[in-house]
């Protein structure tokens, strides 16, 4: 599809050469993206072998007794990128629509470059800031939490400071930056006469943004939310050293717990059987299968929105 | 051919060696690596014309690269299994370094000399124990003030040759640690916060107050963590020190076994601290072109003059009477 050259009479040598090396750098990243996929498979026959799907689904993680099973990885990876999300999409967005509607030129300038310095800060450095600042903060909230909140099972336990919710903060502090400049980016697309015609009709700024703005970036909103979404699920630093890497499943955000990434990082190294290592490489095979179906997910629905 | 491959083997064999041999390669352990680097930087100050490259990515990464023989010497903190041997091409030697030691680190307010005993830590790490007012944490502190707070139990995250000699302790003095939980280098932990390395698990113990983790001897020393004494197979009390982790070797150098695979936590005798270790590199008997006369002479120089380098770094040096075991096998190398 990307090679469907245009029709013309007919093709000379130098252009054809170029149509093949570029069509052969883009089933490069195919190929490549194949090849990962087949490596872990292969290194991780024998846990599919000895616990079939069931690795999925079940809970023990024992590297002397070898037995093992993802789900708490699982569970532990997509409840604190959900809850990420859940955080950082209505700031990003917000702060977005604030910075090409409302805020002045120069402020708005500013405050971008700030944002997207915050893009850049390494993850790991990330990670300090929430073991040193982020986690004390918790622990000093959490007991607030508890005691407004604690009729609901999210919010029970001893408070740790270490967890899923500490996890889920330095997540959308994370991806806070890329729906925050991407959402912008999109609504400086949104053509000026639609909103001015708007205005003329006597709308308020909030309604031009509800009824124009938004709607028209809505695709574009919906790629940044999953581009955020795929950067969460694989965060590894910033969110092993918050996390409490506790391989658990449990109702509360207060409790740790662990995600898929952080433990084939912190594992890998000494995993000294060959069940231990191949059952770490099943966990990489899972992630990656996780985020080819958020990334088909996305694709799917920004297809039926464009369509619409 | 076969004739043909002999007189090769031969030519390769006789050939001067050291001349050749320009960099060895060795990777694993992480908890010696202060000290490996001093001693190849040494060593090597000796021998300008020769390079040894070392990468502390871990002993079960160090245990597999020698195994493939991808590296010419491997570095474990826990010893290979009959199962990881029994995978090798070959014969690969245990060759005891230096020791080191496995403290229990703890955050309590005024309570300066916590004592425990393996049974009581052993319950702690099970979830058994779970307030410092619990009576057989009392009587073994009738005089410390504890606090009347649960206990938080922090453990390595990450898989560690110092996880494997604290849950190697634990197994030998609980049964129930044994049979629930084992010994490896990641173990499935009853109760507890996973902290990535020993920054990790001291940065939780400082931070969270009424806690206990574990964490190095000499990470502990360099920055001033509390930590508790334990007490012994004679039923003393003591605190991990370069002297108490050479008294546990010294202990046990009596039944040494020849392949140096021993543990020597709850070790016997009277000022032996019993959560220390022996860490090993792995080395084959027989190496190819000439390799293995450069591995000998460096680790006749690490018995030696290595030695007397460790204790400034905070590991405790291998007692005499093992010294001199090693220094036989290491004449046995090809």
């Amino acid at each position: 599809m990307t090679v469907a050259a245009i029709p013309g009479p007919r093709e000379r040598a130098g252009d054809r050469l170029f149509r093949l090396t570029i069509a052969g750098f883009a089933g490069l990243v195919l190929l490549v993206v194949l090849a990962l996929a087949w490596q872990l498979a292969r290194a991780s026959t024998q846990t599919w072998r000895t616990f079939g799907p069931a690795f999925l689904w079940t809970s023990t993680w024992d590297p002397v007794g070898e037995v093992f099973g993802a789900l708490p990885f699982l569970y532990g990876t997509a409840v604190s990128s959900l809850l990420a999300l859940l955080i950082a999409v209505p700031l990003g967005v917000g702060s977005a629509v604030f910075l090409t509607e409302l805020a002045p030129r120069r402020a708005a300038e500013a405050l971008m470059f700030a944002v997207e310095l915050l893009a850049a800060v390494p993850s790991v450095i990330l990670g300090l800031i929430g073991v040193f600042v982020l986690v004390p903060a918790v622990r000093a909230v959490e007991p607030i939490l508890g005691k407004t909140l604690g009729f609901l099972p999210f919010f029970r336990g001893a408070p740790y400071g270490v967890g899923l919710l500490s996890a889920s903060l330095i997540l959308a502090f994370m991806v806070l930056p890329y729906i925050t400049t991407i959402t912008r980016e999109i609504l400086l697309t949104v053509p000026r006469p639609l909103k001015e015609g708007m205005y003329a009709l006597g709308a308020t700024r909030w309604e031009v943004v509800r009824g124009v703005s938004l709607p028209y970036a809505r695709s574009g909103v919906l790629g940044a939310v999953f581009l955020a979404l795929g950067r969460a699920l694989g965060e590894t630093m910033a969110v092993t050293m918050v996390i409490g890497n506790t391989p658990k499943i449990s109702a509360s955000l207060f409790d740790p717990a662990y995600s898929m990434a952080a433990v084939i990082a912190n594992e890998l190294a000494e995993a000294a059987s060959d069940a231990h290592l191949s059952a770490l490489i099943a966990i990489g095979l899972t992630l990656l299968a996780v985020t080819v179906a958020v990334n088909g997910a996305a694709r799917l629905m920004i297809y039926r929105l464009e369509r619409r | 051919m076969k004739l043909l491959s002999t007189l090769l083997a031969a030519a390769v064999l006789s050939a001067p060696a050291a001349a050749q041999v320009r960099s060895l390669n060795g990777a694993g352990a992480t908890f010696p690596y202060p000290i490996y680097s001093k001693w190849f930087d040494e060593y090597q100050k000796a021998k300008p014309d020769l390079r040894i490259n070392y990468q502390s990515i871990g002993s079960g990464g160090g245990i597999r690269q020698i195994t493939e023989r991808t590296v010419d010497f491997g570095a474990s903190d826990g010893p290979m299994t009959n199962q990881q041997q029994f995978k090798v091409d070959g014969k690969i030697l245990h060759i005891p370094t230096v020791l080191g030691a496995v403290v229990p680190a703890y955050n309590l307010k005024g309570v300066e000399d916590l004592k425990l005993s393996g049974p009581v830590l052993a319950d702690i790490f099970l979830g058994k124990i779970t307030r410092w007012t619990d009576p057989s944490i009392k009587t073994l502190n009738p005089e410390a003030a504890l606090p009347d707070a649960p206990i938080t139990v922090v453990h390595r995250a990450d898989g560690s040759g110092t996880t494997y000699c604290f849950v190697d302790y634990l197994a030998k003095v609980s049964p129930e640690w044994k049979s629930k939980v084992g010994v490896g280098t990641a173990v499935n932990w009853p109760v507890g916060l996973g902290g990535k390395g020993n920054e990790g698990v001291s940065g939780f113990v400082k931070q969270t107050p009424a806690s206990i983790g574990y964490v190095e001897l000499i990470y502990a020393k360099q920055n001033d963590i509390a930590y508790a004494s334990v007490r012994n197979k004679a039923g003393k009390f003591v605190k991990a020190s370069v002297e108490s982790v050479t008294s546990a070797a010294a202990a046990a150098a009596k039944n040494m076994p020849k392949d140096y695979r021993v543990s020597i936590t709850d070790a016997s005798g009277e000022a032996a601290y019993p959560i220390s270790t022996f860490t090993w590199l792995l080395v084959y008997q027989k190496n190819t072109a000439g390799k293995g006369a450069v591995l000998k002479d460096f680790l006749r120089w690490m018995l030696k003059d290595g030695q007397a380098m460790t204790a400034p770094l905070g590991y405790a040096p291998l007692p005499d009477a093992v010294n001199a075991m090693v220094a036989k096998t290491v004449e046995t190398i090809q």
